[in-house]
């Protein structure tokens, strides 16, 4: 019915960043998860430009740990720069200012510049710092960590289902656009070209919903009654986990302190 | 067709199934399934192969006529968690069936659900995988397997549950020779009683004893 050759060996956009076995990639997730959740909370909360900036020297020095590669770091962090630099722009007309300054970046813009660099080290600091703990590890991983955690069981599941099937509906689009283009489609602004992207989504919600039909159906014949198990349990190694979970316990503890000095 | 005095497995008497009044697919379809047997399944596409392996199951209820598995009538859907443990449907995308993260997990998903205890179901999984020539597939992704690969981990995840009865829909259908000649060497050393939905004459003659052919609603011995 399709060629799954044609897929099979280009990596897949929800795989692991880490381009090998790393220090930081064999600590237990469920303490990656925690770790990384303390350390967003953590850098979200700090006021301090000093705070945020050595929150994102940690990030730096985590994600060095992690082994990420350079280019998976850049890929998903370019959007991020966008949103800051169109935030930093727009800052001056809404962040406080006097009434006797001029609107937009000028002569004594000092808070507004302030506000921005905060708003740039805490972003990187966060994302750079989650893409360390959690960059490295495969949704199904992270899916079970959660669900260790005591996270609930549906919302674990929707997000190992969606990145399960996201690259089943990603294989029926590049069928359904491939069905189109050998029939020599091409956008144009036209009527033409928007009720055929009309179809295109109406037809992938379709079979999207009769997959999901048939993927229940699959799932009953097996016994399912409404209840998920989980296989296997992650082991917290002391001599692993330990001086990892006392290191990032100290890091953020020194944060702490910075910032209340 | 032995063993005629013996209890069939699966009966199916007079049974009607319409999808809506335009689309009727099976009238008047009897099918008889004894243990040990091995059918084959053929028709047209649409004539209704897999409406059938669905109705036997439960997934689909008939307007009219008898479902008898195991020697009793099913018609709620609790008479129907007995027959979906003691057999096994494999959906004809295998993207249907594997829907876990791991390999190891969907095949560990029936025997949990039948409420087997963890240790014993690893036991079963690495089972089940060996004999299928999967061993060492326990962590793949599933979403990243080949087509090949796919239909036999979607085979292992119905064998984890030990069903006595096995249908098939369209098992080579998307294959290639290879992987075709792969799985008609697993499905010879199966066990199981068989139906087996297939286009292919020569892979039904290597699996199964028999052809049935679905036409007009009904089915006939070929």
């Amino acid at each position: 019915m399709h060629d799954h050759a044609a897929h099979h060996d280009t990596p897949h956009a929800l795989g692991p960043a880490s381009c090998g076995p790393s220090y930081l990639g064999r600590v237990d997730p469920r303490v990656r998860v925690v770790a990384a959740v303390a350390f967003a909370v953590a850098v979200a909360a700090a006021h301090s430009l000093a705070t945020a900036a050595a929150a994102l020297g940690v990030a730096l020095l985590a994600l060095g740990l992690a082994r990420i590669s350079p280019s998976a770091v850049l890929r998903r962090i370019v959007p991020l720069e966008i949103v800051i630099l169109l935030v930093a722009l727009v800052l001056p007309w809404t962040a406080g200012r006097s009434a006797a300054q001029a609107p937009g970046w000028g002569a004594g813009c000092d808070h507004a510049a302030l506000l921005a660099a905060a708003i740039a080290l805490k972003a990187n600091a966060i994302v750079l710092g989650l893409l360390a703990l959690l960059g490295g590890m495969e949704a199904a991983t992270l899916g079970h960590a959660l669900a260790h955690l005591r996270v609930p069981q549906k919302l674990v599941h929707l997000l190992l289902m969606t990145t399960g099937y996201l690259e089943v509906l990603r294989r029926e689009y590049g069928r359904l656009r491939g069905a189109m283009r050998v029939r020599c489609f091409r956008p144009r602004v036209s009527g033409h070209t928007y009720r055929t992207y009309g179809y295109l989504v109406g037809m992938l919600l379709v079979r999207s919903f009769e997959r999901a039909e048939r993927v229940l159906a699959a799932m009953k014949c097996r016994g399912f009654r409404g209840r998920f198990y989980l296989l296997d349990h992650f082991s917290f190694v002391c001599r692993r986990d330990v001086p990892f979970s006392l290191a990032a316990a100290a890091v953020l503890a020194a944060l702490v302190a910075l910032e209340c000095l | 067709m032995s063993g005629l005095s013996q209890q069939p497995w699966i009966e199916l008497r007079d049974v009607d199934f319409s999808y809506g009044p335009d689309r009727p697919v099976l009238a008047g379809c009897n099918l008889r399934l004894q243990p040990g047997q091995r059918l084959a399944l053929e028709g047209a596409n649409g004539s209704g192969k897999t409406t059938l392996l669905h109705l036997i199951v439960g997934l689909l209820r008939p307007a009219g006529g008898a479902i008898e598995v195991f020697g009793k009538p099913r018609v709620a859907e609790a008479d129907f968690h007995e027959v979906r443990r003691r057999v096994g449907l494999v959906f004809q995308d295998a993207d249907d069936q594997l829907f876990c993260p791991t390999v190891a997990e969907d095949v560990a998903f029936g025997p949990l659900n039948l409420g087997k205890p963890r240790d014993e179901v690893r036991g079963i999984v690495s089972r089940t995988l060996d004999a299928l020539g999967l061993a060492g597939y326990e962590r793949r992704i599933t979403y990243r397997l080949s087509g090949g690969e796919k239909r036999l981990v979607a085979l292992a995840t119905v064998l984890a549950m030990s069903p006595d009865v096995l249908l098939l829909d369209e098992p080579a259908a998307t294959l290639d020779d290879q992987a075709v000649a792969r799985l008609i060497e697993v499905l010879a050393a199966l066990p199981q009683a068989m139906l087996v939905v297939s286009h292919q004459p020569a892979f039904r003659r290597a699996v199964t004893q028999g052809t049935l052919r679905l036409q007009n609603g009904r089915i006939e011995v070929v």
